[in-house]
């Protein structure tokens, strides 16, 4: 009889009951959509905050003091430790391999240029956009991935080559141009490009990191390395010396994706070296990251309670109009409990229904939004399903209480009689 | 005539009040109802005067919050030369308060071993507000007091103790105050305050790093305004910092905006469901209004007018709880609460009455092709 009485009450109110699902289902998406972006948009915004440039350095362990002023390196290019170019690959062996977006090595050398004959002019070597392999992985990178900002006009030189870019200020001052020709201690250089970075790269000369080896006569070295990763806000925690945590902390601290944890890392990747977090980027995206995702996460609270309000909404209509119904089951004897389990059920079989409609337009609805605002999709975890289905049913049965219990308490005499 | 139209003047002004006086009974005598109805324009208007006011809010919130990057502006000198002091002055007159501005001068000096090491000379007070990242054990605040960078410290004076640097062989004696340590170049120098570099060195500052507050145009205009009061010397935006800033706060708009959208749609669906179910509840009173000969006009006058008013009322009180609520958020997440933006109100309150009428549209054509006498007999 109950059994009937749910299936009857869905076949004859098909319209009404497509309202009440539809609302349901319409809650339920957006509720997805913004527990999916609030769950994603830290990462995603994480990748963003990347294109402030590397966060991490990987020093020569025994490294001199650098005595440069604007990006002029004042020292014997001679002097100072370096690190094996040998070892790059290894630091996409790192446990934490894929939150490095990209590295790049450098190694400046003091030269001169064209006419002049006094080295003063800093030219500086490294990778663009270089493939490196380690064991099977392939991957490309370089200051084109680390340094977003950088702005050429006219190519990119080869890695492999012999060509260079010229700093913006510094072609000026030479009155050199792209495609033509520079001299660097005596030899002969192509200009493939004219670089516009902002900063001390304008007085520089870019050159394939070969090519500055060549110049320094140390093959296979770089002077330091220069490493953009997707951190983890730092806090107390991440504050801590990993040499006085116990073995179950130590693992937990190894395994945070940490600026500092990265950067020891790094150390133990790349021998005789010494990581540490540029403070600038690193300490700064920290704020900034946990700014955003505390408002994201206040705004999908907000729009979970909207979403709420408007299914309860829907369902209270729908049960408020069905009064009729209820003064004359309980004109048949029905007691207060029986209608209420019948509206309890039919609310539970709308919320499952508009729940799972809901869930697949809201996993949608968040991949397109993904798309169209970050370039990559969000995707909701199918583990979320059945929380979502849960919130569905919660919502649901809030929204249908107050409207339940008015229809219960309602005189069915003046129900029968339409006076309500 | 003159009879005829007082008479008509009468009848309209009778009209006007029993007009009113349905309204007025309309929302006393239906209480629940219309305080369910009203309950939902408010929410409505809250959630959208909230969403709005942290839209346009959030973004000077967030600036803010970039401005820690440190200086997205560097006046530079130009080859050879120095900055002179009236630089600094004019261009802390242009900034006026907005932003902080702060001299390095740079040298290269020789430790007692004569290991070259470079020496800059700043505004202590200024730094500390400019590069928040810098992690400082101690800011210096006496003459002859010295920050060292950690590289600089372990070379030049690693138990702390007083040590002398020459430059051109002119001596200066330093108390180490502390140490500074950020990951980059600052590490390996040392900063006197720009009193002492001067007088020992001679050397005027060649930089002044400046972080601009506001938005990227008003970022500009002041790269602009510098460059025509300073011609002496270059200003340069740090592209590094501008570009990043633009790109983080764009994805960050448009998800708040995503959001936005989906919460104020949910909330004019939730609107227009509970006031359509009010009015469809009412089919009976519309019915004997229209027995007792009541117009389709007027009955839709009726309609409109009540969604009008709930609407404007809802738009009230929601806008001072939204307000709130923005505001709670701002302190809640940003420590500061966000600013209320009076602008928002007409956008919120014509909202709030367009989509109120929105859900007397459907009632009034529904209850158009009704019979009176069918509804009275509840069929």
């Amino acid at each position: 009889m109950f059994v009937r009485l749910v299936y009857e009450s869905f076949r004859r109110q098909k319209r009404r009951k497509l309202l009440a699902g539809a609302a349901i289902a319409f809650g339920v998406s957006v509720a997805t959509a913004m527990i999916g972006v609030a769950t994603d948009v830290g990462d995603k915004i994480n990748r963003e905050l990347r294109s402030y440039g590397a966060n991490l350095v990987v020093n020569p362990q025994e490294d001199s003091l650098d005595v440069e002023i604007a990006g002029v390196n004042v020292k014997p290019p001679s002097d100072g430790a370096y690190l094996s170019e040998a070892d790059l690959p290894k630091i996409k062996g790192m446990f934490w391999r894929n939150n490095i977006v990209g590295f790049a090595p450098v190694l400046p050398v003091n030269v001169a240029v064209n006419e002049s004959s006094t080295k003063n002019t800093a030219l500086v070597g490294t990778y663009f956009s270089r493939q490196l392999h380690f064991g099977t992985d392939n991957f490309v990178t370089g200051v084109r991935a680390t340094y977003r900002w950088w702005r050429v006009q006219g190519s990119w030189p080869d890695d492999d080559s012999r060509d260079v870019l010229v700093g913006e200020r510094l072609a000026q001052s030479l009155g050199q141009k792209t495609g033509g020709k520079v001299t660097i201690n005596g030899q002969s250089f192509r200009v493939t490009g004219v670089l516009s970075t902002g900063g001390a790269e304008d007085n520089e000369i870019i050159a394939p990191l070969g090519l500055a080896q060549e110049i320094v006569g140390k093959p296979g070295v770089v002077r330091r390395i220069y490493v953009s990763a997707v951190t983890k806000p730092e806090d107390a925690f991440a504050r801590r010396d990993p040499k006085t945590l116990s073995p179950e902390m130590y693992d937990r601290w190894y395994c945070s994706p940490y600026a500092q944890s990265i950067a020891f890392q790094l150390q133990e990747a790349i021998p005789h070296s010494h990581a540490e977090q540029i403070r600038q980027v690193a300490q700064t995206e920290g704020t900034v990251l946990s700014r955003i995702e505390g408002l994201m996460l206040l705004v999908t609270l907000a729009s979970l309670f909207a979403s709420g309000l408007a299914v309860s909404a829907a369902m209270a209509t729908t049960i408020f109009e069905r009064r009729q119904e209820v003064g004359l089951m309980k004109a048949l004897g029905a007691g207060g409990l029986s209608v209420a389990s019948l509206f309890f059920a039919e609310a539970a079989l709308l919320a499952l229904l508009g729940g799972m409609v809901g869930y697949a337009g809201g996993s949608i609805l968040a991949y397109n939004a993904g798309r169209w605002i970050f370039d990559s999709p969000i995707t909701i975890q199918p583990v979320l399903f059945p929380l979502i289905l849960c919130i569905a049913i919660i919502v649901t049965f809030a929204g249908s209480i107050a409207a339940i219990r008015r229809a219960v308490k309602f005189d069915p005499v003046y129900a029968l009689r339409g006076e309500g | 005539m003159i009879s005829t139209s007082a008479s008509m003047r009468r009848a309209g002004a009778h009209h006007t009040s029993m007009f009113f006086r349905m309204l007025m009974r309309a929302a006393i005598l239906r209480r629940g109802r219309a305080a369910t109805a009203l309950m939902a324009v408010i929410v409505a208007a809250t959630a959208t005067t909230a969403m709005l006011n942290l839209f346009v809010d959030v973004q000077s919130k967030l600036r803010k919050e970039f401005r820690n990057y440190g200086a997205n502006v560097v006046v530079v000198a130009k080859e050879g030369q120095s900055i002179v002091p009236d630089v600094l002055a004019k261009t802390k007159s242009i900034l006026a308060g907005h932003g902080v501005a702060v001299p390095f001068a740079y040298a290269v000096a020789r430790t007692s071993n004569a290991e070259p090491l470079v020496v800059s000379g700043t505004d202590f007070d200024q730094v500390r507000k400019l590069n928040s990242w810098w992690s400082v054990t101690s800011w210096p605040k006496e003459p002859h007091a010295a920050l060292l960078g950690v590289r600089a410290a372990s070379a030049v004076s690693p138990q702390g103790k007083p040590f002398n640097l020459y430059f051109h062989g002119r001596p200066i004696s330093l108390t180490p105050s502390g140490t500074v340590r950020t990951g980059a170049g600052e590490d390996s120098r040392i900063y006197l305050s720009l009193n002492d570099f001067e007088t020992w060195t001679g050397v005027p500052p060649s930089t002044i790093e400046i972080a601009v507050s506001g938005s990227p145009q008003e970022v500009n205009a002041t790269i602009q305004k510098l460059q025509q009061a300073v011609p002496e010397v270059e200003v340069r935006p740090v592209r590094q910092i501008m570009e990043a800033e633009g790109r983080v706060l764009g994805k960050t708009r448009a998800t708040l905006l995503a959001a936005s959208v989906l919460i104020i749609v949910t909330a004019a669906l939730c609107v227009l469901a509970t006031l359509t179910g009010r009015v469809l509840d009412r089919r009976r009173d519309f019915a004997i209004m229209k027995a007792l000969g009541a117009s389709q006009q007027f009955i839709g006058g009726f309609l409109a007018a009540e969604a009008a008013a709930l609407g404007a009322v809802g738009a009230f009180i929601g806008f001072g709880l939204g307000i709130g609520i923005a505001a709670w958020i701002g302190e809640a997440n940003f420590g500061a609460p966000a600013v209320p933006r009076l602008e928002v109100f007409p956008v919120v309150l014509t909202g709030c009455i367009i989509v109120a009428l929105m859900s007397a549209i459907v009632p009034i054509s529904l209850l158009r092709q009704v019979q009176p006498a069918m509804i009275l007999k509840g069929e």
